[in-house]
């Protein structure tokens, strides 16, 4: 269990302080593509930032978020009775040791807890895998900025496709200024707000650059891109032909007489990483090649 | 124009600055978001210190403790347009000449910096570790008990910046064209979507 810890609290530590190679390949592609004059000079001070944090050891941005944890874990994995604590013992540690800005308050009390524990958090998603002796564990640093943009609503299915496009253009160009842009843009289409919301947010987990396997939500995907790119909101806000990092669409059946959207924003500093843990506690760090923890 | 200020911020240095104009900041910066703002105008709790002819810096970073004292290990801006609702009376009541942080800032805010010779600057978010390289020391911190992030972190900074002013002494405000035009882009895209959709989804 201690070694779980240390390796868990040593994977937050990058996710904090390294974008995953993915997000740093599609920002650089970004940013030779920008040609504002606030564009040019914000990407310049973003790619410092970014070498910045990575030779001192800290993080990126200054709000780590609340950790959120999206939990693979085989049944056959021989930690799956301690991982839980595990969890929440290396989200301490990190906090203490990286350090970690202390995120947590409680609703009712109005205080911060210091450690980024508390009521159910850090929030864990899980998913069980019959039979795998393996974890995968996704980690999602989302600052409040990017946040603030999330929302979700329930259509009639009369509104159609131009409903949820209506409805994510609406969002966006209401909040996305404020949402560190370029961002991601996850869209989720399901049956009720909660459903919707958390598939959102599933969509940003997905590598840059990916599409839907299905070909019309794939083309969903291409048609809002190119509204949200549209709007020009450019980096920042400050205007620019670059606005999103990618646009991805995930979505479950419905009802028929509903058509629920989430709508969840991913900031340029896009920080989501991925650990593939096997029974013997040896690792794949998939998103950051060459990285040892 | 880019232009270096020092604190305390006189009023006509402040008055030759416009939108779009690029500054660095040297002397002291204290950092006030939500908590702040309503502890001292909602609850009505005395600020611990002038904010006077300073900046404030909607901030709330990482710190680590070192002997005697804290150093800054991250700190970026937050979101103003948060603070929107209760930035006039701030402004009014502590005679603060520039706000820093992200995004945009409304009307009203606009109106407090004409009416008390303010401006409001960004600084490009997410840039937490150059910022924090700016910050020369930390000079005091008062009500911790709101926790790290909602602190006031009393700063001294040099050459703090790049800030782009959004909104200027005159009440001019970036942001509004901003979304002016992002409005009207918005309505382009929308445009026609039915006839779009049918012959492509």
């Amino acid at each position: 269990m201690d070694e779980l810890v240390r390796l868990l609290s040593k994977f937050i530590k990058t996710v904090a302080i390294r974008l995953p190679d993915d997000v740093l390949a599609a920002l650089k592609a970004l940013s030779s593509n920008e040609n504002s004059y606030w564009g040019k000079a914000i990407y310049s001070l973003m790619f410092d930032n970014i070498k910045l944090a990575l030779e001192k050891g800290v993080p990126v941005c200054q709000d780590t978020g609340v950790l959120m944890f999206f939990i693979d874990v085989g049944t056959k994995f021989p930690y799956i009775n301690v991982l839980q604590e595990a969890v929440t013992a290396a989200t301490i540690k990190a906090t203490e040791d990286v350090p970690l800005r202390p995120n947590v308050v409680e609703p009712f009390e109005e205080k911060n807890t210091g450690n980024n524990v508390g009521t159910r958090l850090p929030w864990i998603e899980w998913n069980i895998l019959s039979n795998a002796d393996y974890a995968e564990i996704v980690l999602y640093l989302a600052g409040g900025g990017t946040s603030l943009t999330g929302n979700a609503k329930v259509l009639p299915p009369a509104s159609g496709f131009k409903g949820v496009i209506e409805f994510v253009l609406d969002v966006v160009s209401g909040y996305g200024l404020n949402a560190c842009p370029p961002f991601l843009l996850g869209v989720g289409i399901g049956t009720t707000v909660e459903t919707a919301a958390l598939l959102s947010k599933r969509a940003l987990l997905r590598p840059i650059g990916s599409t839907n396997p299905n070909p019309k939500a794939a083309l969903l995907e291409r048609i809002i891109y190119d509204k949200v790119c549209g709007l020009e909101i450019g980096p920042q806000g400050l205007g620019g032909k670059t606005s999103v990092l990618g646009v991805n669409v995930e979505y479950s059946a419905r009802h028929p007489a509903t058509l629920a959207v989430g709508i969840s924003t991913g900031c340029w500093a896009h920080r989501r990483g991925v650990i593939k843990i096997k029974s013997d506690l040896t690792y794949e760090l998939p998103l950051y090649r060459g990285v040892v923890l | 124009m880019s232009l270096v200020i020092n604190t305390p911020i006189k009023d006509d240095v402040l008055e030759r600055i416009n939108v779009g104009d690029i500054i660095y900041l040297n002397g002291v910066l204290v950092t006030a978001r939500d908590a702040a703002h309503e502890r001292f105008l909602k609850h009505g709790l005395n600020l611990p210190l002038s904010l006077k002819f300073l900046p404030i810096f909607h901030a709330g970073p990482i710190v680590k403790k070192v002997d005697g004292g804290w150093s800054i290990v991250s700190i970026g801006p937050t979101t103003s347009m948060r603070m929107e609702s209760l930035e006039y009376d701030f402004i009014e009541r502590t005679g603060v000449k520039m706000i820093i942080g992200k995004g945009g800032m409304g009307s009203r805010t606009a109106d407090a910096c004409r009416k008390f010779k303010a401006v409001h600057a960004i600084f490009p978010g997410g840039c937490a570790v150059v910022a924090a390289e700016r910050v020369r020391r930390v000079l005091g911190v008062e009500w911790l008990d709101l926790g790290v992030p909602e602190a006031l972190w009393i700063l001294e900074v040099e050459n703090f910046g790049p800030l782009i002013i959004s909104i200027d002494t005159k009440g001019n405000n970036m942001f509004d064209e901003r979304i002016k035009s992002i409005n009207s882009k918005k309505f382009e895209m929308l445009k026609n979507l039915d006839k779009e959709l049918s012959s492509r989804l």
